[in-house]
């Protein structure tokens, strides 16, 4: 064993014998990093659930642009081609008369009489071109493009867009969005008190062994011998607090889903908040500790810094 | 200039006109002061309380920077030393403080193997050497006994443990009896020939004439911050004027 590989040895030996020997100091602020943790994580996992429900209800958007008989194929594809090149357009579609046909009565097998009566009439439905916008705020751009009257007039009925979804789509992206706003300034304030309040712990460990780090100086140990232990202790807390934020919600997951019958609170859809927990579970512990230890590490740093200056020269 | 280079090397410590003020209103702590200490050699630094003796001694530990003047211990020049490597000098030598410094919550094995577990010495050598270095200075017996169980002269014998398990080219002893009765205080001093004998550079602060004159070294004596004397084999008298000695040189 090299001598860099016994001294971290060192270093991290006695920054868990002092984890244990602080116990109670380590309690304190391992209670509030929990805090800052599951707020995080509570933020995240609310954060991809109104996503989810936002992009649920934006996929089932679509236009529906019926088309006159007497089109022509060759007007038919322009007018596909200039849907297309619209910025706000994400898939653009073409059913002929056949093919609309073909989709209808796979849409309705099981309903004999309808299949019954289609086929001994004409083909009664429209040429169809789908239309899936990018974006639902970008409806109206799709809109006023078909409304334009040399599109209008190629078209055998008003195009249908299923758009009455559009209140309750606004009231979901408004919440989410008021949702996030305060999530983000809970987590900064959270995170903020997390790491005075253990800046704080480390700067009473250290006062209460200040005689010994004096003598750790005198006898010549290096900034981090002397350092590193405070950081391991702290790490110590960002780690074991992390782990027990994500149980935290795990718990909370298994309750809720136990005493709510409905899958979802609210706008919150809890049945994918939950399918997204267990999904992601491990890459969601990996930034939970990437957060404790960096909040653990960031404070002990800061707070062993005073105590470590040397003098300066007094001129 | 090579002469000068060739004495920096020959010499374990250099001071020169070395000036510490910590307050402007109150004078100079040290002033001027310069001094020449070779390899093996065995120095008692005398003077009354507040004369300037533990400045020296902080200064050659780099606790403290001087206001003016060059130090240069062991080929380290203190103007060229970055924040970073002060531990790195402070290795090289090794510190005994008249309030022993040892760690409460260790036993005397343990607080002379942090000396060594600092620098990153693997635990067999540790369990090697420390207890050749506890032999040295007696206390081999008493290994797994607390600070709180010692005598004091048994303390301090630990601290001096402490400072030569890395066996550094200079001890520096910084009134090492002064909380000690006369016969701890001669067991302390034993250990401080001993390692002397072994080849160390020993920098001795004292007050007590008695050992001064027994030991028959250098002795330094500084007064209000300026080198009153400095004689080879002398003796001292706190109240009294140095008496005649062999002049140094």
């Amino acid at each position: 064993m090299g001598r860099r590989t016994t001294t971290f040895g060192r270093i991290v030996r006695t920054g868990m014998l002092n984890f244990v020997r602080n116990a109670w100091l380590a309690v304190a602020a391992m209670a509030i990093m929990i805090i800052t943790l599951t707020i995080i994580l509570f933020s995240l996992i609310v954060n991809a659930t109104f996503r989810n429900t936002v992009d649920q209800i934006t996929d089932k958007i679509n236009i529906s642009i019926y088309l006159k008989d007497t089109v022509s194929e060759a007007q038919a594809k322009t007018f596909v081609d200039d849907l297309r090149a619209l910025p706000s357009v994400e898939k653009v579609s073409y059913l002929d008369k056949a093919a609309a046909l073909r989709a209808y009565m796979k849409q309705n097998v099981g309903n004999e009489s309808l299949l019954k009566a289609i086929n001994e009439t004409d083909n009664p439905l429209p040429a169809t071109i789908q239309v899936k916008p990018r974006d639902l705020n970008q409806l109206g751009q799709i809109r006023s493009f078909i409304e334009k009257p040399d599109n209008k007039k190629l078209q055998s009925d008003p195009a249908s867009d299923n758009g009455d979804r559009r209140e309750a789509i606004d009231k979901i992206t408004h919440a989410t969005n008021i949702m996030r706003r305060a999530g983000v300034v809970a987590v900064a304030v959270f995170a903020t008190i997390s790491v005075l309040i253990i800046f704080n712990t480390i700067q009473m460990a250290i006062f209460n062994r200040r005689d010994e780090l004096q003598i750790m100086r005198l006898l010549g140990a290096s900034t981090w011998y002397i350092r590193g232990p405070f950081v391991i202790e702290a790490i110590i807390y960002g780690i074991l607090s992390a782990i027990i934020s994500i149980l935290l919600i795990n718990a909370l997951f298994i309750t809720a889903s136990n005493s709510l019958q409905a899958t979802s609170l609210g706008i919150l859809d809890i049945s994918y908040s939950q399918q997204y927990f267990r999904n992601h579970f491990w890459w969601l512990l990996v930034i939970q500790l990437a957060l404790g230890i960096l909040i653990g590490a960031a404070s002990s740093i800061i707070a062993t810094r005073r105590y470590l200056k040397f003098k300066t020269p007094k001129k | 200039m090579v002469s000068d280079r060739y004495a920096i090397i020959l010499l374990m410590i250099l001071l020169d006109r070395v000036t510490k003020t910590y307050n402007k209103n109150l004078g100079s702590a040290l002033d001027r002061i310069s001094l020449h200490v070779e390899p093996k050699e065995f120095v008692i630094v005398v003077g009354q309380s507040g004369a300037g003796k533990s400045t020296l001694l902080k200064l050659l530990t780099r606790e403290e920077r001087p206001s003016s003047g060059k130090i240069i211990v062991g080929g380290i020049d203190y103007d060229k030393l970055p924040d970073k490597n002060i531990p790195l000098l402070r290795r090289k030598i090794g510190v005994v403080f008249q309030d022993f410094k040892l760690l409460p919550n260790r036993t005397v094995f343990e607080n002379v193997a942090f000396a060594l577990e600092i620098v990153g010495v693997s635990q067999k050598e540790i369990n090697n050497t420390v207890p050749r270095v506890l032999d040295i200075v007696n206390l081999k017996d008493k290994a797994s006994r607390m600070p709180r169980e010692l005598s004091g002269g048994e303390r301090q014998r630990v601290a001096i443990a402490r400072a030569i398990v890395r066996q550094p080219k200079i001890l520096i002893a910084d009134e090492p009896t002064g909380n000690l009765d006369p016969k701890h205080a001669w067991d302390v001093i034993a250990v401080l020939e001993k390692i002397n004998r072994y080849g160390t550079t020993v920098l001795l602060t004292t007050h007590n004439q008695d050992i001064v004159n027994k030991l028959k070294r250098r002795v330094i004596t500084i007064k209000q911050g300026k080198i009153d004397s400095d004689r080879a084999n002398a003796s001292y008298n706190e109240k009294r004027p140095v008496p005649e000695a062999r002049v140094r040189n």
